[in-house]
């Protein structure tokens, strides 16, 4: 037996923007073992959701994650609103429905970028990230801000669309469209790509099911589960699809994702075309009732699982969210055995941890 | 002022270290360096390693964990040495300065130099932040400006 090595993978790390830290075992060149550390960003806001009037919170809850906050936001109304249950104004419906696709579009697109200066295509991560910038754009120009738009509201939505900024985002969203295709175009044929990706981190549909995988994670490994099947907010209204490869490798996990963003920027243009006219916010009556809901949502990292319970005051009893990165994490522990030191962080990136996320 | 000096002004190679942010202030910290507003024009590059940097760019608010793994990183970057602190979080604790796993900014565990206000903060700030250091570096190394 060669000798064995224990290294750390993290917390501070190249190809990590946050801190995990994975100890890695290797023989020679190879891994045998991998032991995940947490806690690095845990800070707590399941707690503190609880000091703060309901209302407030969605500032905390949005924070939770700055690439996914978006969705966080509109979950926790969603979840809240169920206490009572409150229903919202169909406009208020769709303009989440664009304001969720928007931010999967920018993270999905934030992720390829990601992926290619993990494997050194330090171009293409700059072409993913330009075009990111005018989803960026048109989120600022809509909402406000360009990371946490903090657009949701119990009982609504707080901006609308004018019919001038829907003509914009519409235009932009084309554009990047045909610019998204031709990169993906190029990053799905490229050889390089191709050597570092297939056959890399396999995860079959049998070990998916049995570990708890979820989102593009899952699709990637050919199970076809999507919280947005469920039809919550419009998407029943949508005619939504969710895409699914079945190699279960690094590149059925980039195929996903990149074929996820170009689904987005058509569900957006979908709902855009079908938004009715209407008010988008309806004041909630008294508060938030002694009950208890869950709620589940798409991130786009995958299925993240909401639970709420009131006591009749302003304040929750108990908030509680499971985000996707917690189900996923255990992946690599069966991935990362037997392949080579230079693929590790390939695979580590393709789940998409989001480490925020899964500590609070 | 000799070539030394020179260079550590003209050049300064950033370190990222995400405490226990959520992410919005590293996005933007990545945005920077990318076409936008690509600051590898003025010479800024991230490095992974503490001992190639100049500056330690540092997001999020410190929790009990992450406030070793700081201490650590921040001593072993060389001398003259520069700490930023971006975002809301990373300047005072910001919307979990009540959480309990929370220490607060990361003046509470490093000397720091400039503070960048914004949750998140933008890039445009970021950049503005990095310049701010470079004149109080200049200082230091004697170079005047």
């Amino acid at each position: 037996m060669a000798p064995r090595t224990v290294a750390p993978f993290g917390p501070q790390h190249p190809v990590l923007p946050e801190p995990i830290q994975l100890k890695i075992t290797y023989e020679n060149e190879k891994v045998v073992d991998v032991v995940p550390a947490l806690g690095y960003g845990h800070r707590g806001i399941e707690k503190a959701c609880e000091l703060n009037e309901y209302p407030k919170n969605i500032h905390l809850v949005e924070r939770i994650c700055g690439i996914c906050s978006c969705i966080h936001g509109i979950s926790y109304c969603e979840t809240v609103e169920r206490l009572w249950p409150l229903e919202v104004p169909p406009r208020a419906k769709y303009l989440r429905v664009i304001y969720s696709e928007m931010s999967r579009l920018h993270s999905h697109l934030l992720w390829l970028g990601l992926l290619c200066d993990a494997l050194g295509f330090e171009s293409m991560f700059m072409q993913f990230w330009r075009i990111r910038e005018k989803v960026l754009d048109i989120l600022e120009a809509t909402s406000g801000h360009r990371v946490t738009q903090s657009i949701s509201v119990v009982g609504g939505v707080r901006r609308d669309i004018d019919a001038e900024q829907e003509k914009t985002c519409i235009k932009v969203l084309q554009e990047v469209k045909k610019e998204a295709e031709s990169l993906i175009n190029v990053l799905a044929s490229d050889p390089t790509v191709k050597a570092r990706t297939v056959g890399k981190g396999v995860l079959t549909k049998e070990q998916a099911i049995l570990l708890g995988i979820n989102g593009p994670h899952l699709r990637a490994s050919g199970v076809k589960e999507d919280s947005r099947m469920l039809g919550a907010q419009a998407y029943s209204e949508l005619g939504f699809e969710p895409i699914v490869e079945t190699a279960g490798d690094c590149y059925a996990r980039a195929l996903v994702r990149a074929r996820e963003a170009l689904q987005s920027i058509e569900l957006q243009l979908e709902a855009f075309s079908k938004m009715p006219e209407g008010e988008i916010f309806e004041r909630p009556k008294g508060r938030p009732p002694a009950n208890e809901v869950t709620y589940r949502a798409e991130q786009p990292r995958g299925e993240c699982f909401y639970y709420a319970k009131g006591n009749g005051t302003q304040h929750l009893e108990r908030f509680r969210v499971r985000t996707p990165t917690f189900a996923n994490i255990p992946s690599l522990l069966v991935m990362l055995p037997g392949c080579e030191l230079a693929d590790v962080p390939v695979i580590v990136l393709s789940i998409d941890p989001c480490i925020s996320c899964t500590e609070r | 002022m000799g070539i030394i000096q020179k260079s550590q002004v003209k050049s300064p190679w950033i370190m990222h270290f995400c405490n226990s942010s959520c992410n919005g202030c590293d996005i933007e910290v990545l945005a920077s360096l990318t076409p936008l507003y690509d600051v590898e024009r003025f010479g800024i590059v991230n490095m992974g390693n503490p001992k190639h940097a100049d500056v330690l760019v540092v997001t999020g608010p410190v929790n009990y964990r992450t406030a070793r793994v700081l201490k650590n990183l921040y001593d072993q970057i060389p001398d003259p040495k520069m700490v930023i602190a971006v975002g809301a979080c990373a300047s005072t604790g910001g919307v979990f300065h009540n959480c309990y796993n929370i220490l607060g900014g990361v003046d509470k565990v490093l000397p720091v130099d400039v503070y960048v206000p914004g949750c998140a903060a933008r890039p445009e700030a970021i950049i503005d932040g990095v310049v701010l250091a470079l004149q109080k570096l200049s200082k230091a190394v004697g170079v005047a400006k």
